[in-house]
């Protein structure tokens, strides 16, 4: 732990703990294909942050209002190993917001053609995103969301036959198009700050994710907390644009 | 990579007879992370991580948490808060029931206390009165797991006078793991951090002394 006023006080000089510049991300780590049960996994290190995401592919319903497409499911977890704050128990608000979050950007982006999921009437391929947060140093939805797009562009699909899947055999790789990421920005004296570690997230008040895509078009925008002002917004876009383009490089 | 001082073991792991083992099945288990050192005479454990608890005539540093009618509650790292009564802070007369505390001592300001009186580890007793302790103001704390506080203060306070010295801070190191760091330049207090961070993390080996003259030259 380190004390609210030690951050503060760092951060009203301009300077981290990490000698890290205010726009500077933590060293990124993607290792891909970490588990061998799943259709699809990745894990992202990001400092001392480490998430695991984990896809798998099943037999599904499909919804009412979209027959003759696939289904997506992204749960999170924050077990209790990965932080003293972190309760056994029900998931908390904060992995709820983080699942939806992770889900945003997945479904809105369009990233996975979900019409090409189809099987027959009835029978869908469902995908379910795991995002399992093993170490947590700040920044968990910038890494479970780089964990989570590396997994699905992992993803194998396995054979349907006989109203079963057959699960060492595979009909190809998921139908994944772009590599949506989360850039999360937050605001101190008038300067903004990039990749918080978690004792810098305790004393920032404003915060806010944009999710981007490849080609520079905003899917997903979520406040997480605080304020912002209209004009702020806009140039915090073009902050985020040119640091999502730093980011895809990893994945 | 330097010299241990022993061998490292893992809670689970098989081990001769210690203060951190018990018995299973005629064998002896350890029950902590910890270094055991072998001398002619006996075997010695040193844990690697442990859970602070409070004896008498202890130094610690706290961090206030409520303003109680005739007292603070502090928070000192341990399983329960400790309480600070009116008569261990001033020594005149204050009448309770005009007076502020919270003027006096205000919650979130640190104090570097000795611990008076441990019952049971439930009713613990500081005092602010005598010696050097006082309220610090300013500053900040970071907390480190108790079981390296020893080396980071070093023999006669070698190492925490070292660190001070060579980044220009003050640093008051409690035995409870809480340490309390104070500079008015930014760019010191993150020297005086990350070495204190980098001996926790090398506390076990041999040669800890030069290893972080070294550190703090380097950067």
């Amino acid at each position: 732990m380190i004390d609210e006023r030690i951050v503060l006080q760092l951060l009203k000089e301009g300077k981290r703990l990490d000698n890290r510049s205010f726009l500077e991300y933590r060293k990124i780590e993607i290792e891909k294909d970490i588990i061998p049960k799943a259709e699809g996994s990745a894990s992202v290190k990001l400092g001392n942050t480490l998430v695991i995401a984990g896809v798998k592919v099943e037999l599904a319903q499909p919804f009412p209002d979209t027959p003759n497409e696939g289904i997506l499911v992204v749960n999170a977890e924050f077990p209790p190993i990965a932080h003293p704050t972190f309760e056994p128990g029900p998931p908390n608000e904060y992995a709820i917001e983080l699942a939806r979050l992770v889900d945003r950007i997945i479904r809105e982006s369009k990233m996975i053609e979900l019409d090409k999921l189809f099987i027959e009437d009835g029978k869908v391929y469902g995908i379910f995103v795991d995002i399992h947060i093993i170490s947590n140093d700040g920044n968990l939805l910038d890494a479970s969301t780089l964990a989570s797009i590396a997994a699905l562009h992992s993803t194998k699909i396995p054979k349907y036959e006989n109203n079963s899947l057959i699960r060492n055999e595979f009909i190809g790789n998921l139908p994944v198009r772009y590599k949506p990421t989360y850039v999360t920005i937050g605001k101190i004296n008038d300067s903004y700050i990039l990749d918080l570690t978690y004792d810098e997230e305790q004393v920032i008040n404003d915060l806010i994710a944009f999710g981007i895509r490849d080609d520079e078009k905003i899917v997903a925008v979520q406040k997480l907390r605080g304020k912002f002002k209209f004009n702020e917004i806009e140039k915090l876009l073009d902050l985020a644009i040119d640091k999502s383009k730093e980011i895809r490089k990893y994945l | 990579m330097a010299e241990l001082y022993g061998k490292i073991v893992l809670p689970g792991e098989e081990v001769e007879k210690n203060e951190f083992s018990y018995k299973f099945n005629d064998r002896f288990i350890s029950k902590k992370v910890s270094l055991i050192s072998k001398n002619e005479e006996k075997t010695k454990a040193i844990s690697l991580s442990s859970t602070y608890y409070p004896e008498v005539g202890d130094n610690v540093i706290g961090i206030v948490r409520e303003v109680e009618a005739a007292g603070w509650l502090v928070d000192i790292n341990s399983i329960n808060y400790a309480f600070l009564p009116i008569a261990e802070v001033v020594r005149e007369f204050i009448d309770i029931y005009r007076t502020d505390l919270s003027k006096t001592i205000n919650i979130n300001e640190v104090i570097y206390a000795k611990v008076i009186n441990v019952i049971n580890y439930k009713i613990i007793q500081i005092s602010i009165k005598n010696g050097n302790f006082k309220k610090l103001n300013g500053g900040g704390v970071i907390s480190v797991n108790p079981a390296k506080v020893a080396r980071i203060i070093g023999k006669n306070m070698s190492m925490m006078k070292l660190i001070s010295e060579k980044t220009n801070c003050e640093i008051i190191a409690g035995k409870n793991g809480y340490i309390w760091i104070k500079s008015k330049k930014a760019e010191n207090m993150i020297k005086a951090i990350n070495a204190i961070k980098f001996i926790e993390k090398n506390s076990h080996f041999k040669g800890l002394t030069e290893m972080v003259i070294k550190y703090l030259e380097e950067k």
